[in-house]
């Protein structure tokens, strides 16, 4: 793939951007995409108001709403595929939802090229884990509350890409981070359970406060926070208005995509059950806030500080997710890290403007197989294990669970970007964007990603060892085997997926032919190996190496050994929560009780004492009031003598 | 020679008895009589001022202050009549309920 096909897509697709295009109306089967909403919103309605009553069919129905809406979804993507590229955009209006004088928002749903790519994942990939999840927690009471949830969340994240406007989006933004809350707290009498829950809805808070400012200022800015009107007017907007909002719209994705600084809460995320962590905390709301970016792809591609700022937001966050899945023993938190260290691909690819959005989405789609795979792997062996999340207790799993363990392998050697596997052809393009972009920053963001992919290679490799690889430890009272059909065939799907889906997206520029009118094209064309490929390739398979030196060659000792200092601050996730109790927690509360002082003080103090003056005065006053006629009389006397007296002076 | 002076100064003298009654009696029929004897300075005061001045104003307001009194002395009477059948008592300072 060279210049000169790339050449007359750049030019056609640079008209298009330049003139953003208009959404038209929906119609035929695209005009019924409110059941996109609809369908799972029945599912999450009849499961979670019908009780006990539907106990015995409940998981079959909250698996079908999913399926039903992927069905829909393929088939409204089938239509769009009948439009020619420009007229691709359309929206379609459900109800008028806020009318209040120029306040006036439809619940309006877009359905672009952008938007079917994340809902064909959603419901594609969100059905093969509701399947999954029938055979992972058959054996939990409270499977169909465990359901009506998911679905819940599918009509949330559903709702946050097809809203037209951001007040829409930010609606759905809100029930997923609900829906993530709810599921990860689902075990609810863990007390770790409750309290991950806690941690991840109030980071996530944070970063909703940036995403809803942001709104509050398109509003306050262009009178409008429609997709259209926004981007219609963000033209004339100044640019300290453009680097505000992008700076905001920053904050939000780094709260929803567990990116540095709000990243702590990703990893304590995975007490909720492992579909969810598949689900949610993996394939898609995690990567709602590279949705935010490319999405607002005109405003941000006004200001190059705001893109600047995300590129090294995601640079930072793909090294420490990564170092932080190095020494995790949980396999769990290990492809948690990984999941905070891919995102951080993303971000950095989206904060590169067109020359990378196409390639964040195709990572992020990508990502959406093999990390979905990867966890359903883990989930499905620690099914087996009696729950046991430790890497340390598994080994020799591969003779046993050839299934997941072949299906893992391949989300492995995907996720390492190990040609011709799904990672190779979207991560590539991203750590060569970053290096194209040329200067101390493009080198630096490049050099980032190239070492992450390395450090990627390490902790996956070894991932695999410690789990996989022959020598067992774990207990007597264990007898693992092969996990269900219902369990292995959404891996194996997922698997398939791993292999081709980079390859289907990037090969033959399938994605940015489609996404082109939307995102615009990057400037400079790359070959499908170019010397960033062989580097990385280099650095993976010293990373493979290392992790093979240390894992595989040698006995995994079943205690942790002390480890280095970075293996120490790794394992505490980096100090993450330490640092957010020394700088936010503790000078908060100091903060608090400052103010409880100030207020018992100071305030209360005023008020009281204001009070006791005018209760004691009056406790005395009223002792003239004394009940004796003749007392009353003399004060009468008094009081006449003293006029006559006053009245006498004023005549002399 | 009467002269005015002469009426005001019996008047003054008593008011002042009758002020002096009003505060160190108990008894709450002496304490009437000195009101009224308060009154009836008032009411000396007005007719010589009247007729100092050759008016009638003064001896009106004379009459009135006789026809208030004598009304104010039925009612009074009435309740103090009430008082000491319940409590056996015409003492003013017994009557003290009414207090903070």
């Amino acid at each position: 793939m060279t210049g000169s096909v790339h050449g007359a897509l750049m030019s056609h697709a640079l008209a298009a951007a330049s003139s953003t295009p208009q959404p038209l109306h929906a119609t035929g089967i695209q005009n019924a995409a409110w059941l996109l909403l609809a369908l799972p919103g029945l599912g999450a309605a009849v499961l979670l108001l019908g009780g006990k009553r539907t106990n015995s069919w409940g998981h079959l129905l909250g698996v079908a709403m999913p399926v039903l809406a992927f069905a829909y979804a393929v088939a409204a993507y089938v239509q769009m595929l009948g439009y020619p590229a420009g007229q691709r955009v359309r929206e379609l209006t459900v109800f008028q939802w806020i009318d209040v004088g120029r306040f006036q928002i439809p619940l309006g749903l877009r359905i672009d090229q952008l938007s079917i790519c994340f809902v064909l994942l959603i419901t594609g990939v969100g059905s093969l884990i509701h399947i999954f999840a029938v055979g992972y927690m058959a054996n939990d009471p409270e499977r169909r509350r465990f359901f009506g949830y998911m679905n819940l969340f599918l009509v949330a994240m559903l709702l946050l890409v097809l809203g037209s406007n951001y007040l829409a989006l930010y609606a759905g933004w809100e029930g997923v981070g609900l829906a993530s809350y709810l599921l990860i707290g689902f075990w609810q009498y863990k007390p770790t359970a409750a309290t991950a829950a806690k941690k991840a809805f109030i980071a996530n808070r944070v970063g909703d406060a940036g995403l809803s400012v942001a709104i509050m200022l398109m509003f306050a800015q262009f009178g409008s926070v429609t997709f259209t009107g926004v981007f219609g007017a963000i033209g004339s907007a100044s640019h300290g208005v453009a680097t505000a909002l992008g700076l905001l719209l920053l904050l939000g994705a780094c709260g929803k995509s567990a990116q540095v600084p709000l990243q702590s809460w990703l990893l304590d995320a995975m007490e909720g059950p492992t579909p969810v962590s598949a689900l949610i905390h993996a394939a898609t709301m995690v990567t709602a806030g590279v949705y935010l970016i490319v999405r607002s792809a005109p405003i941000f591609n006004l200001t190059a500080d705001a893109r600047l700022a995300v590129a090294i937001v995601g640079a930072v966050t793909l090294l420490v997710g990564a170092i932080i899945g190095c020494a995790k023993d949980d396999i769990k938190k290990a492809l948690a890290g990984s999941t905070m260290s891919q995102i951080g691909y993303m971000m950095l690819a989206a904060g590169l403007g067109p020359a990378g959005y196409v390639f964040a989405i195709a990572h992020l789609l990508a990502h959406g197989f093999f990390k979905a795979g990867l966890f359903l792997g883990a989930g499905a062996v620690k099914h087996e294990m009696n729950d046991e999340v430790d890497m340390r207790r598994f080994g020799g799993l591969w003779r046993i669970m050839p299934i997941t363990w072949v299906t893992f392998g391949l989300g492995y050697l995907a996720i390492i970007g190990v040609p011709p596997l799904s990672g190779f052809f979207t991560k590539d393009p991203i750590i060569e964007a970053a290096f194209d972009k040329g200067g101390v920053s493009g080198a630096l963001l490049g050099t980032a990603a190239l070492i992450g992919a390395g450090i990627t290679a390490f902790y996956m490799t070894r991932v695999m060892y410690m789990t996989f690889a022959d020598g067992r430890r774990w207990d007597d009272g264990v007898h693992p085997h092969e996990a269900p059909p219902v369990m292995t065939s959404p891996m194996v799907v997922l698997a398939i997926g791993s292999v081709g889906a980079g390859a289907f997206l990037i090969v033959g520029n399938r994605l940015l032919n489609f996404l082109g009118p939307i995102t615009g094209v990057p400037p400079v064309s790359h070959g499908l190996w170019t010397r960033y490929s062989t580097a990385t390739f280099i650095l993976v398979v010293i990373g493979g190496i290392i992790a093979w030196a240390l894992y595989g060659r040698r006995e995994v000792p079943v205690t942790a050994p002390v480890g280095s200092p970075v293996t120490v601050a790794a394992r505490k996730d980096l100090y993450g929560d330490a640092i957010n109790e020394g700088l936010l927690m503790r000078p908060g509360q100091w903060l608090t009780r400052l103010s409880v002082f100030f207020d018992n003080r100071g305030l209360d103090g005023l008020v009281n004492t204001v009070a006791a003056t005018f209760g004691g005065g009056s406790g005395r006053l009223r002792r003239w009031e004394s009940g004796f006629v003749r007392s009353y009389a003399l004060s009468m006397l008094v009081g006449a003598v003293l006029l006559v007296g006053a009245f006498l002076l004023v005549r002399l | 020679m009467v002269t005015p002076a002469h009426f005001i100064a019996l008047s003054v003298i008593l008011f002042v008895i009758g002020a002096v009654g009003v505060l160190v009696r108990r008894n709450a029929i002496v304490v009437f009589m000195s009101v009224e004897l308060m009154l009836n300075a008032a009411n000396l005061a007005f007719v010589a001022f009247s007729r100092m001045h050759g008016g009638l104003d003064g001896q009106v307001i004379a009459f009135f202050v006789m026809v208030v009194a004598a009304a104010e002395v039925v009612v009074g009477l009435a309740i103090l009549t009430a008082i000491f059948r319940s409590r056996r008592s015409a003492s003013v300072d017994d009557a003290n309920l009414m207090k903070y």
